[in-house]
């Protein structure tokens, strides 16, 4: 009896300084792995980073987080490290309060190199796995299925149980299974099933995952990936070729954008606008000066920048086309060869005033939040900013259209196009209509400039690599027909696509060159000629 | 025509103009003549206009910059220097006319200058002819050891090698995708890479090689494709040698696909802070680039350089690059040659210049090797936040540059030798000089 007592006495305190010391064991666990931020050293920082989340703290997550971005700072020589939370306040690390006073001086941010940041995504996958909110259990479950961290098996199997939502709950069960399958000690029965749902998975992540298995996998598990691998690849032949479309639709919404400037002005007003290049170039400057402006005044504008670019890059160019119109080419109509020269020198001029004002370097133009990022279809990746670049190419095409189709100034500019000397015994003023119409189709320029800038670089050679695309389009669409650059642009960008896989890309653009020259031998005017018998005149 | 210019100058106000223009450009002729007694004359030759302006410009002020320095320091054997700045407009054949203007006519006692290997080949039957000598400051393909030449870029051995080295034992990387722009520089580079990887044991089939041409924009298909290379169970990297304006939509297209650098990291050869300067870089997080100089690396040097740098351009957010130290280490290496040599002769400074050492900005000493080519650190670093790039790795000492690669065929047994040898291909298996100069 009085053996039992005391056994009983024992236990009663061994649990209790079990309950005390719990904590305080953590602490110490806790500043000892803060230590190791504390030498600058990438190794050090990868150990740091498996004990802070190992060590079970509940500013663990908080601590991994700031590292990620950079907030994470420490002292080398008193070995002391802080962080800053998301309001900027210096917080230290080891007691969770904040730094009372002036900042301690020399501190450093810790950091990280790719490894590093593949060791915080599969700490923070782990740490996350039960956070209340789904999109990011789901993240955590990405990370997990990328680290197939060994000890994340636990807490997994727990979330999996707990999981209500569905996709989450698919997501665990994928990261479940790439673990079971670099695990040696798993049973074949359980690869088996494990490479099913990596199987169903279908994409490029789970590809990778079963190409690498590990050499001790038995044979049985071997065979099924590589069916599995095998079948997820013809799938996504298949899915290819869509995707070649998708990037083929988009990359002929690009051409059509810069192009249709010029079907206005060389093809309805058949004047060679070598300077047309010069015009996106100047839409695109307009948008980088739009965003500079927005980013010293009023931050927050910064997502409606481009609807702010995009009027006002057509009014700037507009008025730049109609000077040109009016200091050169008014002089030069009816001589193509003085025309091809004189715009192609005042290219030269434009741009290197340009380079005058803005410096030869590129120039940061960014992106939007609704115009970054990319969604999934199927096996196809749709990024936004294409999307929307299709979109508002399409929208200028037909309010383009509108415009020549609807309103005065189109009818006028038709009338002159077709019948200059008609048009003008008619009572319209004929040099007028046409500066305005020049200035149409570099105003247009320049809202294809603002979109452009969201792809490409903004310096002073932008323009030049558009120009040459922009006339094989017009040309080979029809010249005059504005229907024919809409198709013409499409099918260049498609045929591109579909060329590119096999012939590469250098040998993909001369193949197109030569089908267009074959084209052209055989249709001279394009895919859609305009019949009439006062267009030449 | 004659006709119509007599009839302009018999207006009387063309008539004054002609006048004033032809004493101005009288004047201006007249001008660096009187000056050229006590002056030491150093042409630039970079391109301010063109394509390759982007990234000639800078390497021209930088120049501009250290002879300013030099001349306040009293100039060279008691002579001020003098800048002739020309440009020759991103045209290769125009990079000859104007070197032979700067040596024949403007007397030029060295040319810091060039960018691109074509210009470069496009000079050096100027130099050669009219013996005189060049300073080319950028990284290029090697295979190349000339006389009149001296190389303060990186060889291959000095960047592209040790890259590839750091992916493979740092990141075990096993799957490489060659991408890059179609010219001699990463065509020639590419051809050493797939030699060493091979010879690395890497196998055919793991490694993808694609060529684009200047200036492509469109890199929706070859993004999607690197994904799909990368996903085969093996660790994949980029190396590119995409070079100039393309590299702006490539890593736009990759931040927008969403490869990350810690799946697929790339490591750039041609992409240096000035070009990040034009990309937001937050997708970019921890991509790679290889260069022998880092704005980012502590130094005193370095600080000085940079805040002398900033304060020369009045621009604050001027940011500094690989080439324009290798400006810095070439215009030393030549003020001190010119001291030992006592003379601004060609041929004595060229004689002088082997064996002379100048301090880099990262903290060491470079010197300049009989293959004039010269010995400089490697570093890796990564793509930070705000466009600058964080050291990851580098050498443990400096590594001298190869002339001539000893991964490929044609070149491993030749070496260039200027001060023994007198040859800049001197086949070591035949001890024949290829050239017999």
């Amino acid at each position: 009896m009085r053996f039992l007592r005391d056994r009983f006495v024992a236990l009663l305190l061994a649990a209790l300084i079990a309950a005390v010391a719990a904590p305080a064991a953590q602490a110490a666990s806790l500043a000892e792995a803060l230590t190791k931020f504390t030498t600058d050293e990438f190794s050090d920082t990868a150990e740091a980073i498996a004990d802070v989340a190992g060590s079970g703290d509940a500013r663990a997550t908080t601590i991994i987080e700031a590292l990620q971005d950079g907030r994470l700072l420490y002292n080398g020589e008193q070995k002391t490290v802080f962080y800053k939370d998301k309001s900027g306040k210096l917080i230290d690390a080891a007691t969770g309060q904040a730094v009372a006073g002036d900042p301690p001086a020399n501190l450093a941010a810790v950091r990280i190199n790719n490894r590093i940041r593949r060791s915080i995504d599969a700490a923070l996958g782990e740490l996350t796995l039960r956070a209340p909110d789904p999109a990011k259990r789901f993240d955590a479950a990405q990370a997990v299925f990328k680290s197939r961290d060994a000890n994340a098996l636990e807490s997994l199997d727990a979330a999996i149980a707990k999981e209500t939502d569905l996709r989450v709950k698919k997501a665990f069960a994928e990261a479940r299974a790439a673990i079971v399958l670099y695990q040696a000690e798993t049973s074949e029965a359980d690869k088996l099933d494990a490479v099913a749902v990596v199987r169903a998975r279908g994409d490029q992540d789970a590809l990778q995952l079963l190409g690498g298995l590990p050499n001790e996998t038995p044979a049985s598990v071997r065979t099924a990936a590589r069916d599995a691998v095998a079948a997820m690849q013809s799938q996504q032949a298949m899915w290819s070729t869509v995707q070649n479309v998708w990037y083929g639709l988009s990359l002929g919404s690009v051409l059509l954008l810069a192009a249709i400037g010029l079907a206005i002005t060389f093809g309805v007003m058949g004047v060679i606008n070598m300077a047309h290049g010069e015009m996106v170039m100047l839409g695109a400057y307009v948008t980088f000066a739009v965003q500079e402006l927005i980013r010293t005044n009023n931050p927050g504008l910064f997502d409606y920048s481009l609807f702010i670019a995009v009027p006002l890059a057509f009014v700037v160019t507009g008025l730049v086309g109609i000077l040109i119109e009016q200091g050169i080419i008014r002089f030069l109509y009816g001589r193509p060869l003085e025309t091809l020269l004189a715009t192609w020198g005042l290219s030269l001029v434009l741009q290197q005033a340009v380079r005058t004002a803005f410096g030869p370097t590129n120039k940061e133009v960014g992106a939007p939040s609704w115009m970054s990022g990319a969604f999934n279809i199927g096996q196809i990746n749709v990024t936004y900013g294409r999307l929307w670049i299709i979109v508002f190419t399409l929208a200028v095409f037909a309010a383009l259209l509108a415009l020549l189709r609807f309103t005065r100034l189109g009818l006028e500019m038709r009338a002159v196009t077709q019948n200059r000397s008609m048009a003008a015994s008619m009572g319209i003023r004929t040099a007028r209509v046409d500066a305005l119409t020049f200035g149409l189709g570099s105003g247009i320029a320049g809202i294809a400039g603002v979109a452009l800038s969201q792809i490409d670089n903004v310096s002073p050679n932008l323009g030049q690599s558009y120009i040459i695309d922009s006339f094989l389009v017009v040309v080979f669409g029809g010249v005059g027909n504005l229907w024919g650059t809409l198709v013409g642009a499409f099918t260049l960008g498609i045929a591109n696509k579909f060329l590119e896989p096999f012939a590469g890309a250098v040998l993909g653009k001369i193949a197109i060159l030569v089908l267009i020259i074959l084209f052209i031998q055989k249709r001279p005017r394009g895919l859609f000629a305009l019949k009439g018998r006062a267009v030449e005149a | 025509m004659l006709q119509s210019i007599r009839s302009v100058a018999e207006r009387p106000i063309a008539r004054r103009w002609l006048l004033v223009t032809g004493l101005s450009l009288g004047l201006m002729a007249a001008m660096p003549s009187a000056k050229a007694q006590d002056t030491i004359k150093i042409g630039i030759l970079h391109s301010l206009s063109g394509t390759m302006a982007i990234s000639e410009t800078t390497l021209k002020d930088v120049m501009l910059m250290l002879i300013e320095e030099q001349n306040k320091k009293g100039g060279v054997l008691g002579k001020k220097l003098e800048a002739v700045v020309v440009d020759p407009a991103s045209n290769w054949p125009l990079f000859a006319e104007k070197a032979r203007e700067l040596i024949t006519k403007d007397k030029v006692s060295v040319v810091f200058g060039c960018w691109t290997s074509v210009s470069r080949k496009s000079v050096l039957p100027v130099f050669k002819e009219l013996n005189s000598i060049l300073f080319y400051p950028v990284q290029y393909e090697g295979e190349e050891s000339e006389r009149n030449v001296f190389y303060t870029g990186a060889a291959p051995n000095q960047q592209a090698i040790p890259a590839v080295d750091y992916l493979m034992k740092d990141e075990k990387v096993q799957r490489w995708v060659l991408a890059g722009t179609d010219y001699v520089y990463p065509r020639t580079t590419n051809k050493i890479l797939e030699a060493y990887l091979k010879a690395k044991g890497v196998k055919p089939e793991d490694i993808m090689i694609n060529y684009t041409p200047f200036g492509h924009s469109d890199w929706q298909t070859i993004v999607a494709d690197i994904k799909k290379f990368g996903s085969a169970g093996k660790k994949t990297a980029v190396v590119s040698t995409i070079n100039g304006d393309a590299n702006v939509p490539f890593y736009k297209e990759l931040g927008n696909q969403g490869v990350k650098a810690k799946d697929i990291p790339v490591v750039a050869f041609s992409v240096g802070e000035e070009e990040l300067a034009g990309i937001d870089t937050k997708p970019l997080l921890g991509h790679l680039a290889a260069w022998n100089y880092f704005e980012s690396i502590k130094n005193p040097a370095n600080a000085d350089f940079i805040s002398k740098w900033k304060a020369f351009t009045k621009n604050p957010k001027r940011v500094t690059n690989d080439p324009m130290e290798a400006h810095v280490i070439g215009f030393a290496m030549w003020v001190k040659a010119v001291e030992k040599a006592k003379s601004f002769d060609p041929d004595k400074v060229i004689a002088a210049l082997p064996g002379i050492e100048a301090p880099n900005l990262t903290g060491g000493v470079s010197k300049m090797l009989p293959n004039h080519h010269i010995t400089k650190p490697v570093f890796i670093g990564e793509v930070r936040a705000d466009g600058q790039f964080d050291v990851v790795w580098k050498t443990p000492g400096l590594v001298p540059g190869d002339a001539w690669s000893k991964e490929l065929d044609g070149s491993k047994d030749l070496i260039g030798d200027w001060v023994t040898l007198k040859c800049g291909n001197y086949n070591t298996k035949t001890k024949k000089c290829m050239s017999g100069t």
